[in-house]
């Protein structure tokens, strides 16, 4: 029972294969052709219309040239009969219709009497039948006279029928018209046979012209509906194109505009949008580069200056035990808001690099761990004057990352930085960890945490989630905004979630190879609830 | 005796300031505001070290830089305003030894200088021998002397350094971290473009073809070793 069950699955799945499948993209091509072109879709449009209407009006032309000229012959037949019952009967009048002979002779007669005064009826043959006869049929064997025509003929009718004649060795379509004719011995039915060869070669004729003419109108149709679309078609994708390459930066797009008509107004109108646009943007390109680079400058001149004053601040700071109290203190706070100042100065020269675009990734392969441990012992005096213990957790595998190590430490010295300030006293864990693709730090504190909305703040410049607290390391305001520049500049995510009370946590990944594309973190955003739950236990013991 | 400073600043304050600073800690210091003045002030004062600003009237800094180079191997520690990378390289690369952003504290300045000017009191007898073993690089430590086939090759006190304590240890690999630490002094991470930009002066130096190095190798995603002896 297995053996044709399989047959028909693998007959199925060829047939999947080879034909259906073919067919199935063929059709997914058209509907994409369909969807896609105006064009396309008017000529088919058009295509259909016309199609429809040249057949309706060819069948009708041809319908009613094929009547007419069926029923001239058919009037011409009648008349014709009619004609020649009164020949028929003197000639048949004679005819013993027993004798084939005779009746033979008599229908040869018959013919020639009326093809001799014959009208525009035609050439025809006649048959006889001998209504008592039942060799009647003998005496012209190749002509079948339908029974139908033949009981009308009997009832002492006139009457004609379409049906098939023999025209020398070929049967044709013809009209057989039948009479009653008496006879000495008896009632004879005379047939007269038109082939009707000369009428369906005209019809053909006129089927064949009608053909032509129509397809010939259709493909002219669907030519002109192509082209007047074209004419309108190619312009909206000359205007397509040139706003494309406008969206994608080049401003000096322009359309090429002739004439007046609606296109050209379009062309027109759209040339003007992108001239407007462009001094637009200029003027707003050069606004912002003037501010950028007043930015840069500024910070540059205040350099020399203030490398005087550092100086100048260091030399009183190193002899400030020779000072009274008063001036030894304000040496010592002169020295500390110079540090304060310097590191301000710094980052807005790092932002303002960010801003003007200047700022150039370095990317060497390093160890990750390496620049965390390095970051940890930078930040060891920071946690012990705030308390806090500094958890790290590494992977025991290198973790080799293409990456600008001095900007990476200065993300994470900035994260831990931030731990640190708002941990309150608790530990702040760092974990790192990596997958085949990316790689993630999380720095994590239990302090304050964040209220809803804050986690998208937080990278925003001079931005401060507490004014009422105070600054214990005397950040800048730009750190965390720098790092993100940091992150991006790796094609890197820096993240943050903080809940209020719960504490924060802030995770970098970055690709490990220099260029990749980012599709998750090894690490989530969001801290393990258990490993928060045990943590929050933690705290409270400590605390207690 | 006092180490001899040329400072090239045009800024008269930070001249003075510095000037003052250097003088406490032991410097004999001589100044010129002008970079066109710059190269005859240092034919005249001999210096053992010079302290360059990079933006000077006259004179580009990094053209004063490269004149200097090419008379002698004297330390130069840049004073520069822009940590970019281009100016950094810039300086590094027309052969300055090292670098200062301002603001500098000037304990950190001194601490740079004092690296430079370390001379090793080398007098025992020390010969390396590093590179392919077809045409190696020999290195006479005390004599501060290196050759390579027999030809003298011409290195900054610097460079010297760089070569010597790769050759010191001919098959360990030394990170940018740690020779930054024994070469330039530094005991915290610092720019590591500096190693970078020095080993390829060194290379195109002692190498016979820079772009396939035999005697100054790079470890991948570690740092450098001296090529087999």
């Amino acid at each position: 029972m297995n053996a044709p069950g399989e047959r028909t699955t693998g007959t199925t799945s060829w047939l999947y294969r080879r034909i259906l499948h073919p067919i199935k993209l063929a059709a997914d091509a058209a509907v994409r052709a369909w969807q896609s072109s105006l064009q396309l879709r008017v000529a088919a449009t058009t295509l259909v219309i016309t199609g429809v209407a040249v057949v309706v009006i060819g069948v009708f032309i041809v319908d009613q040239v094929a009547g007419g000229v069926l029923q001239a012959k058919r009037n011409a037949a009648i008349g014709q009969a009619r004609l020649g019952q009164e020949s028929a009967r003197t000639s048949l009048s004679e005819t013993d219709t027993s004798v084939p002979g005779d009746v033979e002779a008599a229908r040869t007669k018959i013919t020639a009497d009326l093809t001799a005064n014959g009208q525009s009826a035609g050439l025809f043959t006649t048959a006889i039948e001998s209504e008592s006869s039942t060799s009647a049929n003998e005496i012209t064997p190749s002509v079948a006279i339908p029974d139908g025509l033949r009981r009308l003929v009997q009832q002492s009718n006139l009457a004609v029928q379409y049906a098939p004649v023999r025209d020398g060795d070929r049967t044709v379509p013809g009209l057989i018209v039948g009479e009653p004719v008496s006879a000495r011995t008896g009632v004879l039915d005379l047939y007269y046979l038109f082939p009707l060869t000369a009428e369906e070669q005209t019809i053909a004729l006129v089927q064949r012209t009608v053909a032509v003419s129509g397809l010939a109108l259709v493909l002219l149709v669907v030519g002109i509906a192509l082209l007047v679309t074209r004419q309108v078609v190619r312009p909206v994708r000359v205007v397509s194109q040139t706003a494309g390459r406008l969206a994608a930066g080049d401003l000096s797009q322009r359309i090429r505009v002739h004439g007046v008509d609606d296109i050209a107004r379009l062309g027109r109108s759209f040339n003007d949008m992108a001239g407007s646009l462009q001094r637009q943007i200029r003027r707003l390109e050069d606004l912002s580069r003037l501010q950028r680079r007043f930015t840069s400058d500024v910070s540059h001149e205040l350099r020399t200056p203030l490398t005087t004053i550092r100086m100048a601040s260091e030399l009183l700071h190193a002899h400030r035990d020779e000072f009274p109290p008063a001036l030894a203190r304000s040496v010592e706070l002169l020295n500390a808001e110079l540090d304060r100042f310097e590191s301000l100065l710094g980052d807005l020269l790092e932002i303002s690099r960010y801003d003007a675009g200047v700022a150039r990734l370095e990317p060497e392969t390093a160890d990750l761990r390496g620049v965390v441990q390095a970051t940890v012992e930078a930040s060891r005096l920071l946690a012990e004057r705030q308390g806090s213990e500094l958890v790290v957790n590494l992977p025991d595998e290198p973790v080799p990352v293409d990456m600008d190590s001095r900007r990476v430490e200065r993300i994470l010295r900035n994260l831990v930085g931030n731990a640190l300030d708002h941990g309150e006293g608790k530990p702040v864990q760092i974990t790192v960890r990596a997958d085949a693709d990316a790689v993630a730090v999380t720095v994590r504190d239990h302090g304050v945490g964040l209220l809803p909305g804050e986690a998208g703040l937080v990278f925003n410049r001079f931005w401060r989630g507490d004014p009422s607290r105070s600054r214990l390391t005397g950040g800048t305001g730009l750190g965390l905004a720098i790092s993100l520049e940091d992150a991006r500049l790796h094609d890197g995510w820096l993240q943050a979630w903080g809940e209020r009370g719960k504490g924060a946590q802030f995770r970098l990944t970055l690709p490990r190879v220099a260029g990749h594309t980012l599709l998750a973190s090894p690490l989530p955003l969001v801290p393990d609830e258990d490993a928060r739950g045990a943590n929050a236990f933690e705290f409270e013991e400590e605390d207690a | 005796m006092k180490p001899r400073v040329l400072v090239v600043d045009d800024d008269s304050a930070l001249a003075e300031m510095l000037g003052i600073v250097l003088r406490t800690d032991g410097f004999e210091p001589s100044f010129v505001a002008d970079g066109s003045r710059a190269m005859q002030a240092f034919r005249e004062s001999k210096p053992d070290i010079v302290l360059l600003d990079l933006m000077l009237p006259g004179m580009s800094g990094i053209d004063v830089c490269r004149g200097i180079r090419a008379e002698s191997g004297t330390p130069i520690i840049m004073l520069t305003a822009k940590s970019d990378t281009v100016d950094v390289v810039l300086g590094l690369e027309s052969g300055a030894d090292d670098y200062v952003v301002k603001p500098f504290k000037p304990k950190e300045l001194v601490a740079r200088m004092r690296a430079r000017l370390r001379h090793h009191e080398n007098l025992v007898s020390e010969q390396l021998t590093i590179g392919p073993a077809d045409s190696p690089v020999t290195i006479d430590v005390p004599a501060h002397q290196v050759s390579r086939d027999g030809r003298p090759v011409a290195l900054t006190p610097l460079e010297f350094d760089l070569l010597v304590a790769l050759a010191r240890k001919p098959r360990q690999v030394f990170t940018r971290e740690v020779l930054l630490e024994q070469v330039w002094g530094y005991r915290h991470a610092a720019d590591t473009r500096l190693v970078n930009v020095h080993v390829q002066r060194l290379r195109s130096k002692v190498e016979r073809d820079p772009e396939k190095p035999e005697v100054v190798l790079t470890v991948r995603g570690v740092g450098y070793k001296a090529g087999p002896p």
